[in-house]
């Protein structure tokens, strides 16, 4: 986070610091490159697979499909606007036109120590996973130009402004929110549009009467194991430099995620008799999801302690929350990315802290209660502000296309219905 | 002649093919099944949602044998199925009436 500010602060400054020191550093850019063909593997396939694994057999390719295509759809749409939305000058709440359709970039231009172009890209990897988590909580019911709509509308009136408030310059980052690689922008955002859309469809025909087990257990456990791998490029890349940062985020990653594997399934063990593969599965994601914000500035032992935490939150979210109150979020987008990352957010502001082993807090604040609380305004505004958003693109959606298929479709399985062609013949 | 079904759990299968043979049965035909019985199924868990899974993969084995030997038959199939656990399965056994064998049109004993 220290990092990233500090290069947005020079972006932010721009027509003074085009500065003679701006100097391109081989080792960061190599390294930029390689991150951020590590997030594109995180999204095809390790997140379509983990997703594919877990729905029915007809709907399989219904879910590759909507993360593959709107992984090609946000490609576009943030060179044309959403980069300049989130990363050009403009307000503390969202950025202006400047570098719409990237056309103020050179080659030479330069973002901190790195290419612009690089930044660029960079940048899109992390604009495109979130609205495909998303995909999570509407799999198997989403007509598919319905997705495309939303998917793209909420890149640039939900995504696009959050990532300008926390890293872009706006408010949220001004205030010295610690969130160094996306637990507001990435995971909250995504996690509680999932929960709005899963409401707002409904459940799927026949949910908490008929079986839905998951079709293939051998593809989730793939994903989530690229997921994993890929995410070292999420987090060490957020250092955007090849430094001592980038290292102290690898080491947070992986010592969270393996707590709260371990967190997940003894959770698992403990209140259903039986440790499972899915479950380990989800608390990787989970411990991944968490570590997201804090992978800068908490410690290697406070690292396992947020991840042990978020294994058995998002265990309880997935498990009892969501049975609670009813809502049918297919695959637990809420349950692990929103709650994860709600864990992560508020966990970092008191797991900076020197005095338990953290990196500090960055930023101007000093202590655990006043980086806390700005910790809290970060969750809270997001929270609130992705859900009204959301859910007004939704309905305007469904006023356009409709948004659900029809029973029959449903039933037959959108893989036949909505693309025409099945998975498996058997 | 007698026809037996057997209905076993599925991985006694080999052994009970070999107490078969054993026993000069020449001819078995296996099928995969689903069923319950007093094992009833089982319950899945994913994600804490519960599913209750009621049929049992089990195997069915068939076998058509002269009257002489059921005692021996029914005695290898008992002793080789048996795990002693619920769930071992049970033995059908059918008067049978007539047996042809296709290539040749050999009839009964002949054909078995």
């Amino acid at each position: 986070m220290r990092t990233l500010l500090a290069v947005l602060g020079l972006l932010l400054a721009a027509g003074v610091a085009h500065a003679a020191d701006a100097k391109l550093d081989t080792g960061d850019t190599a390294w930029m490159l390689i991150a951020t063909v590590l997030v594109i593997i995180m999204i095809v396939p390790g997140l379509a697979l983990f997703y594919g694994g877990m729905v029915r057999s007809k709907n399989v390719l219904s879910v590759l499909m909507q993360v593959f295509v709107s992984f090609s759809l946000i490609t576009i749409l943030w060179a044309l606007f959403g980069y300049s939305f989130a990363f050009s000058e403009g307000n503390s709440f969202i950025g202006g036109f400047g570098k719409a359709f990237l056309s103020s970039l050179k080659p030479d231009s330069l973002q901190g120590t790195i290419p612009e172009y690089v930044f660029v890209c960079f940048q899109l990897t992390f604009a495109a996973i979130t609205p495909a988590l998303i995909v999570g909580a509407f799999a198997e019911r989403m007509k598919f130009s319905a997705v495309l709509w939303f998917l793209g509308l909420w890149l640039l009136a939900v995504y696009a402004p959050i990532a300008h408030m926390v890293w872009g310059g706006g408010w949220i980052g001004g205030k010295g929110a610690i969130d160094f690689a996306g637990g507001t922008v990435v995971h909250i955002n995504a996690g509680m549009a999932g929960l709005v859309a899963a409401l707002v469809l409904g459940p799927r025909k026949g949910y908490g009467k008929v079986a839905m087990p998951p079709h293939n257990l051998t593809f989730t456990m793939i994903g989530a194991s690229l997921l994993w791998a890929g995410w070292f490029g999420f987090n060490a890349g957020s250092a955007v430099a090849a430094n001592g940062s980038a290292g102290v985020a690898m080491v947070n990653t992986q010592l969270a995620t393996a707590a709260a594997v371990l967190g997940w399934m003894f959770a698992e063990w403990i209140a259903k008799g039986k440790p499972s593969l899915l479950g380990a599965a989800s608390g990787a994601i989970a411990g991944l999801v968490a570590i997201t914000p804090a992978c800068g500035n908490a410690g290697p032992m406070g690292a396992i302690v947020l991840g042990v935490v978020a294994g058995v939150a998002c265990f309880w979210a997935a498990v009892y929350l969501k049975k609670m109150f009813g809502y049918d979020d297919s695959l637990d987008a809420f349950g692990v990315h929103c709650i994860g990352g709600i864990v992560g957010a508020l966990l970092i502001g008191i797991l900076a802290s020197p005095g338990l082993g953290g990196q500090g807090f960055g930023g101007e604040n000093k202590s655990i209660g006043e980086q806390f609380w700005v910790q809290l305004q970060a969750v809270g505004f997001t929270l609130v502000y992705d859900a009204i958003v959301t859910y007004i693109l939704l309905k305007l959606i469904d006023m356009m296309v409709g948004l659900r298929v029809t029973d029959e479709q449903e039933t037959e399985g959108l893989d036949v219905a909505e693309h025409g062609e099945s998975a498996y013949s058997h | 002649m007698k026809f037996v079904t057997a209905i076993i759990k599925p991985f006694k299968l080999d052994e009970v093919r070999e107490a078969l043979s054993g026993v000069g049965v020449q001819g078995v035909t296996v099928t995969e099944v689903k069923g319950f019985g007093r094992q009833k199924g089982h319950t899945e868990l994913y994600r804490g949602a519960e599913y209750v899974v009621d049929f049992l993969p089990k195997v069915k084995i068939e076998v058509a044998i002269k009257t002489e030997v059921l005692d021996q038959v029914i005695e290898v199939i008992e002793k080789s199925a048996n795990t002693g656990k619920i769930g071992d399965g049970k033995i059908f056994v059918f008067d049978l009436e007539k047996v042809i064998r296709i290539r040749t049109g050999e009839t009964d004993a002949a054909a078995l």
